[in-house]
């Protein structure tokens, strides 16, 4: 699959996405850990939609706005970004972080997209667990944190991560304070916003989430109005890392279904 | 020259094994080992030095503020800035200093100060700094905003000592309706204001734009003067000449009346197994977005175990270096006169004991200190012309270019 990376302007902000595929456009917005290249998942959303992968404002190398101080300003982002695209009805597809970014975007705007898709979404309050701090760990170890299969994690990042990987994990991670510090990686008002969404939603987590934990799919279900949780056996927090087909699978038939 | 007292107020009666055994003495380890009847104990101890330091001659007392660990008791400097504003008659309080970002409300700063100033009769010395990484998680402020906060508290708190009330703040990270607060300082234009630190470059500039002395902790001799360098240099650009006015160090100083008690009290200043606020995971004492972006590189490798500690030197390379003095008073002078002549500031911290040093021990320090320290450094600075700010009647600040003085007395 060849991608396309491209650097665009919107509310004044560079933003790099990359964009490969054709057919109904999808939005996939990552991780708060970034986007590693070359990812399986990714190929096979375009081998059937038209998919667009930005990186988001302050994370891996898109320009960051020194204004920019929430989830919900980002969100705004990409519904400008959408706008001035002009692509029709898109499908939201949001990984972990991304994940309360895209039921942010669909929570302002319940007609605009024709389908979401929520995994292990950061964005609600857990009352049983917590969603893990990464302030307290190392950028190895929260990553680590996300796989059930470490050998998953030496495959994509390497055994032993080079300096420049850490490097952009850090300016990540402050990107991640400058606007989810408190309260951490949840909006109280959030589950409130969610209600009666025309938009049908999928809710798909990992069966070894130690990040976001499963609860706060079930509270996703819960606020979203037409929503079913799938839970993938044997997968951590980052799903389309460890499980990239078994994802795509879920996603492309969730999307393609009339 | 200004001679300062100085101790970490340190938690002394905790369980060391247990520090060794979670593997970390900062931040996280649990305070159900911290014995209040102990801790009780040591505060009062403390508070006896602080006045014995007054009775022995030293012309200030230095205060700090560290959260969540054993290696440091002062969890709030203006608690004890109010006792000491009570208690003592003659010395300065000297607070190194409150850490600004931490205050989500610099105004309720403005005013504790104010009080302060006031109760000690115009004693005060406000110290500001940006506060530890650590800090910043143990009292859930922002790290990545950290220096814009530092700086915008900075600036509010001075406009409230300044500028009569009531006027409307509306920051980027601080929003007030009404500052009004009804104390404020008695000294004027407002309390003299010192910036400790230890290497880096942003903080030691910011204090020389604003021509406020900088105060440098425990650096090694050549770094030191290397401090001293950006900060003249700082200076001239900014229009005035630097100086020891301007420049103050505290040195680590234990003395004893036998060179092997010194000594052997000396190796309690690496009590916290050399790392001075206690063990800790790096990325609780760098949280991302707390250092500058130049020290990145250095600070991820550093924090995934890939570059050991760019701080922390032996015990043995502190004495050395003299970043740790420690003897009678008759081996001690000459370290100190080096220091001086080298480096010349004009306000000089001795912090005289750390960790387990026994309460007599430490008590005999400061005896000793009064006694025949503090009288050979005033004649050393006299004849270097060490002057401190007070002696020079340094101008407050750029922006206030009169000397510190009681409200209500002449210019």
């Amino acid at each position: 699959m060849s991608w396309i990376s491209e650097t665009v302007s919107i509310a004044g902000v560079a933003l790099r996405i990359a964009r490969a595929g054709s057919g109904a456009p999808v939005l996939v917005l990552h991780h708060d850990v970034g986007k590693p290249d070359h990812m399986p998942f990714y190929d096979a959303l375009a081998s059937h939609f038209s998919v667009l992968a930005p990186s988001h404002p302050g994370y891996d190398g898109s320009e960051r706005p020194e204004w920019l101080r929430n989830v919900r300003d980002v969100a705004v982002v990409y519904q400008r970004l959408i706008a001035e695209r002009d692509l029709g009805p898109v499908s939201l597809v949001g990984l972990g972080f991304g994940g309360w970014i895209a039921a942010e975007m669909a929570a302002m705007a319940p007609r605009a997209f024709r389908r979401l898709v929520l995994v292990g979404a950061m964005g609600i309050k857990p009352e049983r667990g917590e969603i893990a701090d990464q302030a307290l760990v190392s950028y190895i170890d929260y990553a680590r944190r996300g796989f059930a299969d470490q050998g998953a994690f030496d495959r994509i990042f390497g055994a032993d991560p080079p300096t420049a990987q850490l490097e952009q994990w850090d300016l990540n991670r402050e990107m991640t304070f400058r606007i989810a510090w408190k309260p951490y990686m949840y909006n109280p008002t959030l589950p409130h916003l969610l209600g009666g969404l025309a938009t049908p939603a999928l809710v798909v987590w990992g069966s070894d989430d130690r990040i976001v934990p499963l609860e706060c799919g079930e509270r996703y279900v819960k606020a979203l109005g037409r929503a079913r949780l799938s839970v993938v056996e044997g997968a951590g927090h980052f799903v389309e890392m460890e499980k990239p087909d078994e994802l795509a699978r879920l996603v492309v038939d969730f999307v393609n279904a009339a | 020259m200004h001679l300062m007292y100085f101790t970490e107020q340190p938690m002394s009666a905790y369980p060391a094994d247990a520090g060794r055994d979670f593997g970390a003495t900062a931040l996280m380890f649990s305070n159900r080992f911290f014995d209040p009847v102990a801790g009780s104990r040591l505060y009062n101890e403390y508070l006896e030095h602080y006045r014995i330091a007054e009775d022995a001659g030293f012309d200030g007392i230095m205060l700090n503020e560290h959260h969540n660990a054993p290696f440091c008791m002062q969890a709030k400097c203006n608690v004890f800035a109010s006792i000491l504003a009570a208690m003592t008659k003659r010395v300065k309080i000297v607070l190194l200093g409150n850490p600004l970002p931490l205050a989500d409300n610099p105004v309720r700063l403005a005013e504790e100060l104010a009080m302060i100033d006031m109760v000690s009769r115009g004693r005060l010395v406000s110290g500001f700094v940006r506060g530890g990484g650590q800090e910043q998680l143990a009292t859930g402020v922002n790290p990545a905003y950290n220096r814009e906060r530092f700086e915008e508290a900075h600036e509010l708190i001075v406009k409230a000592w300044t500028q009569p009330g009531p006027f409307r703040w509306e920051g980027a990270h601080y929003q007030h309706r009404v500052v009004n607060p009804w104390a404020v300082p008695l000294q004027k234009p407002h309390p003299r204001v010192w910036i400790p630190g230890v290497l880096s470059k942003e903080t030691i500039i910011w204090a020389a734009k604003k021509r406020y002395p900088y105060i440098a902790l425990s650096t090694a001799i050549d770094a030191t003067k290397k401090i001293w360098e950006l900060y003249d240099q700082v200076a001239a650009e900014t229009g005035y000449a630097g100086g020891p006015e301007y420049r103050g160090y505290l040195q680590r100083c234990h003395v004893a009346e036998t060179e092997e008690k010194a000594m052997e009290n000396a190796r309690q200043f690496m009590w916290m197994q050399g790392e001075f606020t206690g063990l800790a995971h790096p990325v609780w004492s760098s949280p991302s977005g707390y250092f500058s972006p130049s020290y990145r590189q250095a600070f991820v490798e550093y924090a995934v175990g890939r570059r050991s500690n760019p701080r922390g030197a032996a015990f043995d390379d502190q004495i050395r270096d003299q970043q740790i003095v420690a003897g009678t008073p008759k081996t001690v002078i000459p370290k100190l006169k080096r220091l001086l002549e080298e480096t010349r500031p004009s306000i000089l911290g001795l912090w005289a004991s750390d960790g387990f040093v026994r309460n007599e021990d430490a008590k005999t320090c400061i005896r000793l200190l009064g006694q025949e320290v503090l009288p050979a450094l005033r004649e050393i600075g006299k004849d270097l012309g060490l002057w401190s700010p007070f002696e020079a009647n340094a101008p407050v600040s750029l922006a206030f270019p009169d000397s510190a003085r009681p409200a209500g007395a002449a210019a």
